[in-house]
């Protein structure tokens, strides 16, 4: 009986050859709707995967059910593609199970918000590190054009004639109570913000949430032009960095101040300058920064887009193997004889 | 204290006795019970013991819903169930007494704390009048002790306070029984000294009672004799006293070492099969990964991506958490994944009874899943055996790729017997092969591709460079695994999938008959009735009667001989703690016209039931 430890299979190690773009496109055919924003989050995902300096091998993508679930079937990695709403527990039981591999979680805000929204907290709050990219699209598209959990309030669509009469979850605020260490919001039409977004939430250790504002053309068209529309962005939303000052405008003449406990809009100049406006901090351990940002909507507030929180704590599958190696060292790898003969025992002598 | 013996008792020979602790949850009845059951092993009787326990963890007291029992069956034969009728009642009060009173046999030994008998106790239990007095009770053997006076009094010297003592009056009681069955007190009084450490006067308390009321029983000839029952002549070897769950932990684990595979249990907490995540959770140092889930679908969930990262994916509940967990399942099913789903049975449906026994997840387990969705199903029969059957589930699985349900029940998880521990060394290695490369004369992975004999899709687990594939819950095409809505596809992958679990009847052994392998009747079984049917039959048997007896392990597939062993007999008797799932299922594929024995009360068969409707069968 062998008394070394129970590994993962071996696997050879090979150097990493420089990946590109094309080494993450599979063979099947994309079955999205053209013009849908999910073809410009899989080609972006496709743009940042080589520059991680992660091998293919060690990347899995695990999915959910909805539109943005497929995703996994055209990245060339390892991929999962389950069951409504338990992409967040599959990869966990990935993650904990290998921590060597890069885990991706796609989900929707039907998939993510809806019927996983119980998986979705939990695992943010365990700190696994996976990096989850929820499509919000504020409408099931898969099942042809219900509302969702983040549909606004009097919506009215396939199931809601009469409009919806529930408030929506913002998913931001979600990540953030349920303790997330990386939070963070791009836009499927911004290619380079998104894609440096993706880059960050994999470098993050710990579980990383990142919503995407993605267009469905055929439910839900325009969901988000009044502020995403690109000539008016600008004016609309704000590109939130760390260490700067919340300033906004296509001629950046605008910016965040706070009055008293509420941020307020203001123009620049007169006796106003930069120096009053609040400054971005993701590290803000209190997150009251990080939820008046979230709490930023349209029309009241340019929609805010960047990385809203970031914080480093100790991520579950590596305190699990600490565990491990703590028993270890305190009781031996493991003697399967002697944990077979512990307890009440006796002889019986021939 | 200090007693002087007055004279020397008789001490006469059993060869098997049953005894019942009942009393309130809190009257720590289960501690008493496994102390007795400890003692009994290590004396080296064979044993087997019913522990019983209401679902709420304190119901009010003298209540009878808040009752607890605790039976151990214990010979110098070879025994197989907790005993059908005790012989001794130890009842700690009146809602103890009127509970358990209808089980005790005539002329048995009833053991009552009288000082529990007040008028308010009375009154919770419903009784109009005190039946220590009335004259109920004529047919038994009844000691009346003032409990709880005696050990106060015993106690008197410690300085403990009465609600502290009184605490210890199961210990005083326990030592009665020591006496009364010719035990030794040294194992409990080590385990006394050991467990409360920390608290010396406690131990020394507890000590003093057990001691005090081993002297009690013998210096005031309150029974007038004592009893002794041999050592059984158990197979020599090293032995354990294991409960159900503890030997399915432990099994699990050296499925683990077996495999060189590291084992991920998720769970969320559910009775009776808490004490599993429980036994598993203590064991990092064996590479154990434990994950308490925030409910039944994430554990299910995440036992999967374990599967799938190559690790053993064990997850377990009970009947309530598997149909939670069905539609995961179904994705273990079509992803071709080798999960083990262990489900400790419990009285149902809904939340039902959970801490009694049943065996009504049967049809669960084949069919309670959406489409055509075929698993495998292996049950252990014993205590002991609950570690075997886990090294065979997880054996399955991981051949055959495919997800197995391993159905325990509440009574073999509760219930404790003499396990003779096997060597490490004597268990079958577990042969684990991984996909490493594109097979030669291929140019792309195929994760659907097949083993031609057992029909197994290759284990390609992420980390290996090549073979880089996806997989979902979607209809797969055969040997490529893409995605495919072909009507012919979908038929083809539906047989293959159940023709795959069918096979797994060539890498199983035969099931054994207990008797001549024809005649007028016979027996089948599966899971916790074992003991029972199977003492059942051998009393049959010894009466000259044509009966004989199989307990099946595996329940799909069926062992590949049983079709054949079936024909050979007129009439098949099919005893279940269910409606006849089992029978239904014999019925439906071998066209047999079996006849079933039902009894669904939470409570393991009584030997002397199946004993009767053998007879009344076999005419």
């Amino acid at each position: 009986m062998s008394l070394t430890t129970p590994k993962n299979g071996e696997i050879p190690e090979r150097p990493v050859a420089k990946l590109t773009r094309k080494d993450f496109i599979t063979d099947q055919e994309v079955r999205w709707c053209p013009g849908c924003g999910d073809y410009s989050i899989l080609a972006q995902m496709q743009k940042v995967l080589p520059e991680l300096g992660v091998p293919r091998e060690k990347i899995v993508f695990v999915s959910g059910i909805g539109c943005s679930s497929r995703f996994p079937y055209y990245v060339n990695t390892y991929g999962f593609h389950s069951i409504h709403g338990r992409a967040p527990a599959v990869a966990t039981g990935v993650k904990a199970s290998n921590p060597d591999l890069m885990v991706w979680v796609i989900t929707g805000d039907g998939d993510g918000l809806s019927i996983g929204g119980n998986h979705l907290i939990h695992a943010i709050r365990r700190n696994v590190d996976i990096n989850i990219v929820l499509f919000n699209n504020r409408i099931y598209g898969l099942t042809k054009g219900q509302y969702s959990p983040t549909s606004e309030f009097g919506k009215k669509t396939k199931s809601s004639p009469f409009g919806t009469i529930e408030s929506p979850l913002n998913p931001l605020d979600v990540a953030l109570s349920a303790q997330a260490t990386f939070v963070a919001r791009s836009l499927d039409i911004d290619t380079n913000h998104l894609s440096q977004t993706l880059a960050r939430a994999a470098q993050h250790k710990g579980t990383s949430f990142v919503e995407v504002y993605q267009n469905c053309n055929i439910f839900n068209d325009g969901a988000f032009d009044a502020f995403a529309e690109k000539k008016i962005r600008s004016d609309r939303m704000i590109a939130i960095e760390h260490g700067k000052p919340l300033v906004f405008g296509k001629d950046r003449n605008k910016g965040i101040r706070l009055n008293g406990l509420r941020p307020e809009v203001v123009d620049l100049g007169n006796s106003i300058t930069e120096a009053d406006l609040l400054v971005h901090d993701e590290k803000a351990p209190d997150k009251t920064l990080a939820y008046f940002l979230a709490h930023m909507e349209f029309p009241e507030f340019p929609v805010p887009m960047g990385v809203f929180y970031e914080s480093s704590q100790p991520s579950y599958e590596v305190l699990l193997e600490q565990q491990i190696e703590a028993a270890r060292r305190a009781k031996g790898h493991g003697d399967l004889d002697a944990l077979l003969r512990a307890g009440d025992t006796w002889t019986v002598e021939a | 204290m200090t007693m002087t013996r007055t004279a020397e008792q008789p001490l006469t020979e059993l060869e098997q006795v049953t005894i019942r602790f009942a009393g309130d949850s809190g009257d720590g009845i289960q501690l008493t019970g496994r102390q007795f059951t400890v003692t009994t092993a290590i004396i080296g009787n064979d044993l087997s013991t019913l522990p019983d326990f209401p679902a709420e963890i304190r119901a009010p007291a003298g209540s009878l819903p808040g009752v607890s029992g605790f039976q151990i069956n214990f010979s110098s034969k070879d025994i197989r169930t907790p005993g059908d009728e005790p012989n001794v009642l130890v009842a700690y009060n009146p809602a103890a007494l009127k509970v358990n009173i209808g089980d005790l046999v005539e002329g048995g030994y009833l053991i009552v704390n009288e000082d529990a008998f007040t008028s308010g106790n009375l009154d919770k239990a419903g009784y109009q009048s005190n039946p220590l007095e009335d004259g109920s009770l004529t047919r038994f053997r009844l000691i009346k002790v003032p409990l709880s006076t005696l050990t106060q009094n015993a106690l008197a010297s410690t300085g403990l306070g009465k609600k502290d003592t009184e605490r210890c009056k199961n210990f005083f009681s326990l030592g009665m029984m020591y006496w009364l069955y010719d035990r030794p007190m040294e194992p409990t009084l080590e385990w006394i000294a050991d467990k409360f450490s920390k608290n010396p006067q406690i131990a020394e308390a507890n000590a003093m009672a057990l001691k005090a009321g081993y002297n009690f029983a013998d210096t005031t000839e309150l029974f007038g004799q004592h009893f002794t029952v041999k050592k059984a002549t158990l197979p020599p070897g090293f032995y354990r006293n294991v409960t159900g769950n503890e030997a399915t932990a432990l099994g699990f684990i050296a499925a683990s070492r077996l495999s060189g595979l590291p084992l991920f249990y998720g769970s969320y907490p559910i009775t009776p099969a808490s004490d599993i995540l429980h036994e598993l959770s203590r064991h990092r140092n064996f590479g154990v990964k434990t994950f308490q889930a925030e409910d039944e679908i994430a554990a299910v969930a995440a036992t999967i991506g374990a599967a799938y990262t190559g690790a053993i994916g064990l997850t377990g509940t009970s009947g309530p958490g598997v149909a939670l967990k069905s539609e995961a399942i179904g994705l273990a099913v079509m992803t071709e994944l080798p999960i083990i789903i262990a489900n400790v049975q419990r009285g149902g449906p809904s939340t039902g009874l959970p801490t009694k026994t049943e065996q009504a997840d049967l049809l669960q387990a084949m069919f309670g899943r959406n489409g055509e969705c075929p698993v495998a199903i292996v049950a252990p029969a014993t205590p002991g055996e609950c570690f075997t059957m886990a090294v065979e589930a997880v054996r399955i699985a991981l051949k055959h790729m495919v997800p197995v349900f391993y159905l325990s029940d509440g009574y073999l998880a509760n219930g404790a017997e003499p396990w003779q521990v096997p060597a490490a060394s004597d268990l079958p290695k577990i042969e684990v092969n991984f996909a490493k490369s594109i097979p030669e004369g291929s140019e792309k992975f195929m994760p659907y591709a097949r083993d031609p004999q057992t029909l197994a899709r290759p284990w390609a687990i992420p980390g290996t460079p090549g073979l880089e594939h996806r997989i979902g819950g979607l209809e797969k095409q055969d040997v490529t695994g893409n995605v495919s809505y072909d009507p012919h596809n979908h038929e083809h992958m539906i047989r293959t999938r159940a023709e795959k679990v069918e096979r797994i009847a060539l890498d199983i052994p035969d099931v054994e008959i207990l008797g001549k392998p024809e005649g007028k009747l016979l027996v089948i079984a599966w899971g916790g009735t074992y003991g029972a049917v199977t003492s059942a039959v051998e009393q049959v048997q010894a009466q000259g009667k044509s009966v004989s007896a199989i307990h099946l392990r595996y329940l799909n597939p069926f062992p590949k001989n049983l079709g054949s062993i079936l024909q050979r007999f007129e009439k098949v008797l099919v005893p279940e703690i269910n409606m006849g799932q089992l029978r239904l299922l014999l019925r439906a594929k071998f066209l047999v016209d079996a006849i079933g024995l039902n009894q669904m009360q939470g409570k393991p068969f009584k030997i002397s039931h199946i004993i009767k409707k053998i007879n009344e069968v076999l005419g």
